[in-house]
């Protein structure tokens, strides 16, 4: 067989497989930590430590019967943020800039699309990865109303992962250096991770700073989790936050192919 | 697809960034088997121009077809049927030697079990063999370089691309670059390469042209290039520390009709001649007596600087 052109996108990422199958092999034992062992840590301390202090109303939270109920599904989705804002900071300006293993891609037969669509698809397997194992780990504590519910809000987790993957892996293609990144988790991630409705009813905040929460992505796939593990769907609303966080990981793709087209072929 | 000879064919090809135009029109034609050389200043729009001929970079202007292909349309078929050895390596460090090699033949579709035995062959003549489980980051400039080129081997190209080959690396690890595209020269690879060296371009070159500020100033083969643009010989002539009215300007003008052109630098009298020992009896002859002289045979080198000029480009 002879080399030749891919037939289309997902053939072309296709590719790239076995590059990020090596890159897991060595990389692994670094991330299991934080991906698996974090977790646990948070729900051991907030959820049920702390959760002991709180009354488990579901008046006040939400329709959870316990502080853990609540925060399980705020926790797993705040992992599926955590990841991605991991994965598409410093190793995407690593391939762009300090090792130009793009550069090295591109010189093949793939393109732009497929190199990104491929790095997607290794984050996507890391989202997946921490949230199957965060779900796993959670489900004896009685945290899932249902069965189907845990299954939707792990698969919901890709959705969520993606809607903060695209916009911000075309943050990251386009910067100069790194000392942005410092900014993006210190202003960005951290704050999102404590006020999105994680840790307590998003209602708790001043009228306003709740309207402003409810922009915010992580808030949307919280809402969305949440109202799965604890079988409170309500229709349009679960189809306002599929919609928004679908739309963002659509005009973050754009961007993103915009941006490291822009970087790289100049 | 119309196959023909011809490897890559420009026509009025252009690059601009924005304002500024690195490349301003050259027509180029690389035939089958054949080892050409682009050689220039640094800024003369060599890397430029392999950019685009390597498909990455698109064309402002002017006509480029690579084994008869568009690279506007056809970039990912094009790249396919190339290998491209970029100036700065750009493996990744983390990874073995072998598993560089075993990714990048993956990028190509090609099977994993071919790959295999691909890498193999490609560890072996680059004499890689045995480093084939060390990491990236621990091999030196020399064997990354050599593992960047058994990379860009590693689908079988018909033509390959080398930008700055042997950049940075000592003498010995040069000449085991040379002796490798020399071996794939003989297999009828189509061998295109940048160089600043003069000497590599020599060693390797059938054909080259001479880029200057993103245009071809001359075109030849080394042989033809230094009877078109230089004498058979040199006279390098050095007087020392100028005595009183006898600058080397003074002197070059008494000297001046013993050589086909005189070229005055600040430590020595450049006399281009077809016979150099001839011309310096003649000097003697005059009363001059430099302090060291030099009879040597002319290079690339004279023409370069000739067609380029002295002045440092930066």
């Amino acid at each position: 067989m002879s080399s030749s052109a891919p037939t289309n996108v997902v053939a072309g990422a296709a590719r790239l497989l076995d590059y990020w199958a090596i890159v897991y092999r060595r990389t692994w034992k670094g991330s299991a930590i934080s991906s698996f062992v974090n977790p646990l840590f948070y729900v051991l301390a907030m959820g049920v430590l702390l959760g002991d202090y709180v009354e488990g109303d579901p008046g006040k939270l939400e329709g959870a019967t316990s502080y853990l109920m609540f925060i399980a599904p705020g926790l797993l989705a705040a992992q599926s943020m955590q990841t991605v804002f991991g994965e598409v900071t410093y190793p995407v300006m690593g391939m762009v800039k300090w090792h130009k293993t793009y550069f090295g891609m591109t010189a093949s037969p793939l393109s732009v699309r497929e190199v990104i669509l491929g790095h997607l698809g290794f984050v996507m397997f890391r989202v997946g990865l921490t949230c199957g194992v965060f779900v796993l780990v959670m489900a004896p504590f009685g945290v899932f109303a249902t069965v189907w519910g845990a299954v939707l809000a792990f698969l919901v987790q890709f959705l969520v992962g993606l809607a903060f993957a695209t916009p911000i892996y075309g943050l990251s293609a386009g910067l100069k250096d790194e000392s942005p990144f410092a900014l993006v988790f210190r202003l960005g991630m951290i704050p999102l991770f404590l006020f999105s409705g994680a840790f307590f009813p998003i209602d708790n905040l001043d009228p306003w700073l709740a309207a402003f929460a409810k922009v915010t992505p992580l808030w949307h796939g919280v809402d969305l989790t949440r109202m799965l593990t604890l079988d409170t769907v309500d229709g349009s609303t679960a189809l306002v936050h599929v919609a928004y966080l679908v739309v963002l990981a659509v005009l973050g793709w754009f961007w993103a192919v915009r941006r490291l087209s822009k970087r790289m072929v100049g | 697809m119309a196959e023909t000879d011809s490897m890559i064919l420009a026509q009025g090809l252009r690059k601009s960034f924005g304002e500024f135009e690195a490349v301003k029109g050259i027509d180029v034609d690389v035939r089958r088997g054949e080892a050409f050389g682009f050689l220039g200043p640094n800024g003369a729009g060599k890397s430029s121009t392999m950019r685009m001929v390597a498909a990455v970079s698109p064309v402002s202007g002017g006509t480029l077809r690579i084994l008869g292909m568009d690279p506007a349309t056809d970039g990912p078929q094009i790249r396919a049927r190339i290998g491209v050895c970029p100036q700065e390596d750009t493996l990744d460090l983390e990874l073995t030697v072998r598993d560089n090699l075993f990714v990048y033949g993956r990028y190509f579709g090609l099977p994993r079990k071919e790959v295999r035995e691909r890498v193999d062959e490609l560890l072996e003549f680059v004499q890689l063999t045995e480093k084939a489980g060390s990491m990236v980051e621990d091999l030196s400039g020399g064997m990354k370089r050599r593992l960047t080129i058994a990379r860009s081997l590693i689908n079988r190209p018909e033509v390959l691309l080398l930008d700055e080959p042997t950049t940075g690396l000592d003498p010995q690890a040069r000449h085991v670059v040379w002796d490798r595209l020399f071996r794939l020269k003989q297999q009828g690879v189509t061998l295109v390469l940048t160089t600043h060296y003069m000497d590599e371009a020599e060693q390797l070159c059938d054909r080259l042209v001479v880029m200057d500020n993103g245009r071809i100033v001359a075109e030849g083969s080394p042989l033809t290039l230094i009877a078109e643009h230089s004498t058979r010989e040199v006279a390098e002539l050095r007087f020392g520390v100028a005595p009183e009215g006898q600058s080397h300007e003074a002197i070059a003008a008494k000297v001046e009709d013993l050589a086909d052109r005189i070229e005055v630098l600040p430590d020595r009298l450049l006399l281009y001649t077809s016979d150099g020992e001839e011309t310096l009896a003649k000097v003697h002859e005059r009363g001059l007596e430099p302090v060291a002289s030099l009879i040597r045979r002319s290079t690339l080198e004279d023409v370069f600087l000739r067609l380029t000029g002295r002045t440092l480009v930066d």
